[in-house]
């Protein structure tokens, strides 16, 4: 799609929005925090592609990230409105549309605020400074004695004397210049931003009349439906369709071995899919869900390391070694909303209402499929029921595209949740081997960690430890290699392995030695910020200090994900006869800097810490090869109300010496090891592999 | 077997023409537009789909449509009356008891039958009745809390009396 970039791109977006203000500014460089390099996109420098101003004073902005609950709808718009002068409520929010919205490269890593959110506020500062240039020239008031407010400009010695952004507008195209940059605002001047403004999504959510992507409805439209192989590498030898065929109205379509069918009604399509008989050849493939890590330590890949200090030296001062190696399983994404999109392919483009956290992503994707210009694609993210990553991947909307280019109808697929597990990217079965030594005054000297197929995101050691080596083996994402099907990011990516590991690591060693795990830590956490945060946690939580395990089951972890902090403690009850758990209560402390959205932070951490429940104490797939067995929510047990502790107390430690963070991923990727504590400050048994279910620890009860 | 079938549906009287085994789900969102009944699993695990069928709650996968003949059906569509939100919509609003919103019609629908029964249910009550609604995004704490605002507000009766 097109950036809005250059001269001739720019026209076509005014000409896409109609009337109102277009203020044309091309001055120096406009990217802020970007990863340069990392990318082969950046956000467009002119403030243009993310918000309009109409003559009615309301503000439209635009954005590639989406909303999937994560409220940044409305964090958003109230950081629009603080830089923009305008009240938060006339802020309305068109996110993900491919053919309005500026590139993104989707929402994802906790990075909206963080990355998206100074792009953002700068858009909305240099509009705010060229409305001010706009309301001095009407005003005939020189510049600096003009203030802008809710929305006007004011002199600011008579407020009388005052003009509406709206007004401004007036409809008009004028280009302007500004000779620098204006700075964003300090967190101590906020005004909008670090409130809780109310959720601009609830109402449409509550009624009912909030669209997802299955909700959308085109005249004319068709339901689609494609045949799922058994197995991931399942190999189609024969079908027969006769008997779907005998189903009015339906219309069975077929591409090779991709073969769909269509109908008036949804239900119908999966009837008539499930009509069809097909004999599939499935490749040997003995690897399940009990061998897999040994096959990870196992499969050779290239690793990538980072070293400090001299690990030998370490090894030669340390007076106690500690060996281990921790495991984590598949985990689904499982959102309640299953992947759906609406295509309507006419000629040669295409519309498509996605459920996606990459739009800009999904249109090429899309136009690969079918063949056309990815200019001529138009992706269309309605909200989103729910992504953890998984939404990244969009085969639903290519399922659609391809569906409705051979039907010549509109055609919507809603993926079954049988095919919601079957194709889902799962968070990658890895396993992570630690050698570390401490010496005679318990301090960490050194640290071999070594991370398999996980990913080497949050496996930096964040103790002061002098000599370290931290290795991460093959690729997280994309699935190959030892894995038998797709994998790819969930929720955190990576860092829920390496957190568990690390953390569960730090408190063998602590007992070992029998010291309380928190002043373990501080003896070796040099990072005062870091400190800051395990003293706010340990306030709220009245942590006791006792040598574990002192059986009261509290357990504790410290991480920094992507500079986020987070310290969490927990206080959990084994049930010696069953080995169930269940978690009383857990205290979060988070440091993302200025907080935009008081409540909806808390909301997203609390959510996490129940989401995060689910992987430490239920979620497994099981699979064998590329068979996956648990295809329902009966057999994959995601966490219910029973499981949600009574008390989750969150504390945002207050912080505006850095900027705004991410807030949304860091509190579940230590959920792991904050459990595995716990359990074992319980009961006295360390568990190095997730899920902590009964049937692991019952035996070990006893 | 193809008839016609007529039903309450949101206080407004409906008939169409279907297959009478058709799973009430599918009819009430394509042709009946009620897309707020959300499909989450088809198979009685998520509770997406709950509706209320003469003021109990029945989740729409579960049941064919001839079911509801004759009946009182309704979905979250229905709930509000005259541009009045129901005292457990305000209350999950006002609780943050959303995040994607995808369960919300369900959760709300489930509580409202709940509430049906028992004016004033504890929160262990409210745990075991809703065990088997499911939200991915973890507002289970959230709802809990919304439930007992709204049965607060509703003061022992019911909004629609």
């Amino acid at each position: 799609m097109s950036e809005y970039g250059t001269p001739i791109q720019r026209r076509e977006f005014m000409k896409l929005l109609g009337s109102g203000i277009y203020i044309l500014f091309s001055t120096g460089p406009f990217l802020y925090g970007q990863q340069r390099g990392f990318q082969f996109r950046q956000y467009p420098e002119d403030f243009n592609a993310y918000l309009r101003i109409g003559e009615d004073g309301s503000v439209a902005c635009y954005t590639g990230k989406i909303e999937m609950g994560q409220g940044i709808i409305t964090s958003l718009a109230q950081m629009l409105a603080e830089e923009l002068e305008v009240p938060f409520t006339s802020v309305r929010m068109i996110m993900g549309d491919t053919k309005l919205c500026p590139w993104d490269s989707g929402t994802n890593g906790s990075r909206t605020t963080k990355i998206f959110g100074p792009v953002l506020r700068a858009a909305g500062a240099e509009a705010r400074e060229v409305l001010i240039q706009l309301a001095a020239e009407h005003l005939q008031l020189p510049e600096n004695r003009l203030i802008a407010v809710d929305g006007e400009v004011r002199d600011k010695t008579d407020a009388s004397r005052k003009v509406g952004y709206g007004f401004l507008a007036g409809g008009k195209s004028i280009e302007r210049h500004l000779e620098n940059k204006p700075p964003l605002k300090d967190a101590d001047d906020f005004k909008v931003c670090g409130q809780s403004s109310p959720r601009t999504d609830f109402e449409e959510k509550v009624t009912g009349s909030a669209r997802f992507a299955g909700d959308m409805r085109l005249a004319g439209m068709l339901y689609g439906k494609v045949l799922r192989p058994p197995a991931h590498g399942a190999k189609l030898i024969v079908v027969d369709t006769a008997a779907a065929q005998k189903i009015a109205n339906v219309k069975i379509v077929q591409d090779g071995d991709f073969i769909g069918v269509v109908h008036p009604l949804p239900d119908m399509a999966e009837k008539a899919v499930g009509l069809i008989n097909a004999e599939y050849e499935i490749p040997d493939n003995t690897v399940n869900d009990k061998t897999i890590h040994e096959l990870l330590l196992n499969t050779e890949a290239r690793d990538s390391e980072e070293r400090k200090g001299d690990l030998e030296q370490g090894r030669n001062i340390a007076v106690q070694e500690f060996d281990a190696a921790y495991f984590t399983p598949y985990v689904a994404h499982a959102p309640l909303e299953t992947h759906s999109a609406l295509a309507d392919v006419k000629g040669d483009s295409a519309t498509v209402w996605v459920g996606t956290q990459r739009p800009f992503g999904a249109d090429s994707q899309v136009a690969q499929a079918i063949g056309l210009n990815s200019d001529n694609v138009r992706i269309i993210t309605p909200y989103v029921g729910g992504g953890f990553g998984g939404k990244s991947q969009i085969g639903q909307a290519v399922q659609a595209a391809r569906l409705s280019k051979m039907a010549g109808s509109p055609v919507q697929v809603v993926w079954s949740r049988e095919e919601e597990f079957f194709y889902d990217t799962f968070m990658p079965a890895a396993a992570v081997k630690i050698n570390s030594g401490i010496d005679a005054s318990n301090r960490i000297v050194f640290w071999d960690y070594h991370v398999f197929f996980a990913g080497n995101r949050s496996y930096e050691c964040i103790y002061n430890v002098p000599h370290v080596r931290t290795a991460s083996r093959g690729s997280s994402f994309g699935g190959g290699g030892p894995h038998p099907f797709g994998t790819g990011a969930w929720r955190g990516p990576g860092s829920n392995t390496n957190i568990f590991a690390r953390e569960s690591h730090i408190d063998v060693m602590a007992a070992k030695v029998g010291i309380d795990p928190l002043e373990f830590r501080l003896q070796n956490l040099t990072d005062e910020r870091m400190i800051r945060v395990v003293k706010a946690a340990a306030d709220r939580f009245g942590w006791e200090s006792g040598k574990a395990p002192t059986g009261r089951g509290c357990g504790m972890v410290c991480l920094d994900y992507l500079g986020t902090y987070v310290v969490a403690m927990a206080k959990v009850r084994v049930d010696s006869k069953s080995g169930s758990i269940q978690v009383d209560r857990i205290v979060h402390a988070q440091d993302m800097g200025p907080v935009i959205n008081p409540e909806g932070a808390r909301m997203q951490i609390e959510g996490a810490v129940i989401m995060g429940l689910g992987y430490c104490l239920s979620e497994e797939v099981h699979f064998s090869g590329g068979t996956i067995m648990d295809l329902d929510f009966g057999s994959y047990k995601i966490p219910r109300f029973s499981r949600a502790p009574k008390r989750i107390e969150t504390v945002l430690v207050e912080n505006h010496a850095i900027d705004p963070s991410g807030c949304g991923e860091p509190p579940i990727v230590g959920m792991g090891a904050l459990i595995a504590n716990a359990v074992f400050d319980a009961t006295g048994i360390r568990m190095n592999r997730l899920p902590i279910t009964p049937e692991r620890l019952k035996p070990r009860l006893t | 077997m193809e008839r016609s079938i007529q039903f309450t549906l949101n206080r407004r009287p409906v008939q169409l023409k279907t297959d009478d085994e058709r799973t009430l789900l599918w009819v009430l969102r394509t042709d009946l537009g009620m897309t707020g009944v959300k499909y989450g699993c088809g198979e009685n695990h998520c509770g997406a789909c709950t509706i209320i069928v003469d003021g109990r709650s029945v989740r729409s996968c579960m049941v064919p449509v001839k079911f509801v003949e004759g009946k009182e059906v309704m979905t979250i569509e229905g709930l509000a009356e005259n541009g009045q939100l129901h005292p457990l919509q305000k209350a999950f609003m006002e609780h943050g008891a959303v995040q994607c919103g995808f369960c919300t019609p369900g959760m709300i629908l489930k509580a409202y039958s709940i509430l049906a029964e028992n004016r004033q249910p504890s929160r262990e009550e409210i745990i075991k009745s809703m065990d088997g609604e499911l939200c991915r995004c973890g507002t289970y704490n959230r709802i809990i809390d919304a439930v007992q605002a709204a049965a607060g507000e509703m003061k022992g009766g019911t909004h629609h009396e």
